[in-house]
């Protein structure tokens, strides 16, 4: 098949793997961004840059702390999660009952200052992070890097977890009851306040592990949030807003997309995603996987 | 606290949405044990009532006493907490969880809340569906959930906003004969309704509500010979 149409195999199989892992990316950090418009209803812009403040908190620690990639790993979401919740009590709770446009624009509003405050201090060329998985797997009919086939598993994994927490457990019982109707899961007797902060704690924590992912595979840079970001709400805009698996599968399936494209048309593979979201808010507006309402 | 007495007491209570000033002064007691309606015409501010005793109305005044407790100020989650158990107008089922699901949302507050099982001895039909999606169920089905998941919580004072809406006649009978049982299991109970023969059949006494405050209570025995009053105050 591949003679037919004249592509190498190797480099094939090299973009569907680079896909897969970007796909990853896309599932990782549309899954918080889902989760947390489910219950605030605000778009979180700043997820970009909580994406690049895992990445940081991870490069710090290593550099600063001797911590190593497998403790950054835990730590850093952690980190960057606080930093989600002193955000969430101090600034967006003022704003669940005004329109999504003021979430919006604080979010973005606060992507400008961190990026800022990052660039200032660490500027703008970026900083190497060592791979902690080096060497790979000589498939037969391709090399697959080890790193990679890592933030694959660990991606699948963090998406299942968060799917079974979110549709299986007593705790997703109440989050997705709090989506519906917040006033009467309070009546119930159950603290939503405080769920929610919970809730955008745990989503922008997903962003900060997304970015300790990526540091070794891509330069530890104060721009790298919003180089990514742009493409992450499209994924969210083409899966539908606040459906958790279709964040998942989505964010997987264009990343796949997007490698493919860069096989069979190169010059398009940049541009891929924004078409596709085009055509889905033509023919079904509310995404692939939303409900419309 | 004693097992006789006054379990809410509401007094001068003034409630807004927003602009509108709904509440003017609403006052009335529920002794326990009792069954207790609070009777109108639509927009005559019995809904909004049971939602300031649940802290679900932004701005309201007065005061709210349950069991000798102040709640006027308090977050819903903190009166729901110290015993109420609400069964709000639309039922409130929640669609994207199942019957368990939606059974057990509320959390057991007391201790002497009915098991999973007693629940569903109460109401068969519910554990035959208990994997159904909530809002898959019928009508009355729904609203024996939304009755059931109270029972589990330990609550002994229970809100019920027009538990019969809507529903086919059968279905009523039931659901008066589950109030009647609750009373005689030491329940105390706040019903709102529209349907006033309904109401003769389970309720102890009676507040009339108009324009957002109480202007006449009467015994249910007391019904028969103000019934006149009543159709005008009704508006049937």
């Amino acid at each position: 098949m591949f003679e037919l149409i004249g592509i190498p195999p190797q480099a094939f199989y090299a973009q569907l793997t680079l896909g897969l892992v970007n796909g990853a990316f896309y599932a990782v950090l549309s899954l918080g961004l889902a989760v947390i418009f489910g219950l605030l209803n605000v778009i979180n812009f700043t997820h970009g840059a909580q994406y690049m403040m895992g990445a940081f908190a991870g490069y710090i620690l290593l550099t600063l702390f001797g911590v190593p990639y497998w403790g950054a790993l835990i730590l850093a979401p952690i980190i960057v999660g606080a930093i989600g919740i002193v955000i969430e009590r101090t600034m967006l709770r003022h704003l669940y009952h005004l329109d999504h446009l003021y979430g919006l624009l604080l979010t973005f509003g606060l992507v400008l200052v961190i990026e800022g405050l990052f660039r200032q201090q660490y500027g703008v060329s970026g900083r190497p992070y060592p791979n902690p998985l080096p060497g790979g797997q000589n498939l037969g009919f391709m090399f697959l890097p080890n790193y990679r086939l890592w933030v694959i598993v660990a991606s699948v994994v963090v998406c299942f977890a968060t799917w079974y927490l979110i549709e299986q457990t007593r705790l997703g019982s109440y989050l997705r009851a709090a989506v519906e109707r917040p006033d009467l899961v309070q009546a119930f007797g159950i603290n939503v306040p405080v769920m929610v902060t919970l809730t955008y704690g745990f989503g922008v924590a997903l962003a900060g592990f997304a970015g300790v992912l990526a540091a070794p595979i891509q330069v530890v840079s104060p721009m790298m949030g919003m180089n990514i970001i742009i493409v992450v709400f499209a994924v969210v805009v083409i899966g539908g807003m606040g459906s958790i698996l279709g964040a998942i599968i989505t964010g997987y399936f264009l990343g796949l997309v997007e490698g493919l494209t860069r096989v069979f048309y190169p010059e398009a593979s940049s541009t891929v995603i924004f078409v596709i979201m085009a055509i889905v808010l033509l023919i079904r507006p509310q995404g692939l996987f939303g409900k419309a309402k | 606290m004693a097992e006789t007495g006054t379990v809410l007491k509401v007094k001068d209570l003034e409630a807004w949405y927003g602009e509108s000033h709904i509440l003017h002064g609403m006052s009335f007691e529920i002794p326990r044990g009792e069954v207790v309606t609070l009777l109108g015409r639509n927009g005559a501010g019995k809904t909004t009532t049971m939602r300031c005793i649940m802290g679900m109305v932004g701005k309201r005044l007065g005061s709210i006493a349950f069991e000798g407790t102040e709640t006027i100020k308090m977050r819903s989650d903190k009166i729901a907490r110290l015993g109420v158990g609400y069964v709000p107008e639309e039922r409130g089922i929640f669609a994207s969880l199942n019957v368990i699901e939606n059974l057990e949302l509320p959390p057991v507050i007391k201790p002497g809340g009915m098991t999973r099982d007693e629940v569903f001895d109460l109401f068969p039909r519910l554990r035959e569906r208990r994997n159904s999606q909530g809002t898959k169920l019928s009508g009355g089905e729904q609203q024996m959930l939304a009755i059931a998941r109270i029972l589990r919580t330990g609550a002994k004072f229970l809100l019920l906003d027009e538990p019969t809406e809507g529903l086919a006649p059968v279905i009523v009978q039931q659901i008066g004969e589950i109030i009647r049982d609750l009373k005689a299991k030491g329940f105390t109970i706040l019903l709102v309704e529209q349907n006033f023969h309904f109401a003769s059949t389970v309720a102890d006494r009676h507040y009339v509500v108009e324009h957002g405050h109480v202007v006449e209570m009467m015994r249910n025995e007391e019904i028969g010979s103000n019934m006149e009053k009543l159709q005008e105050y009704l508006g049937v």
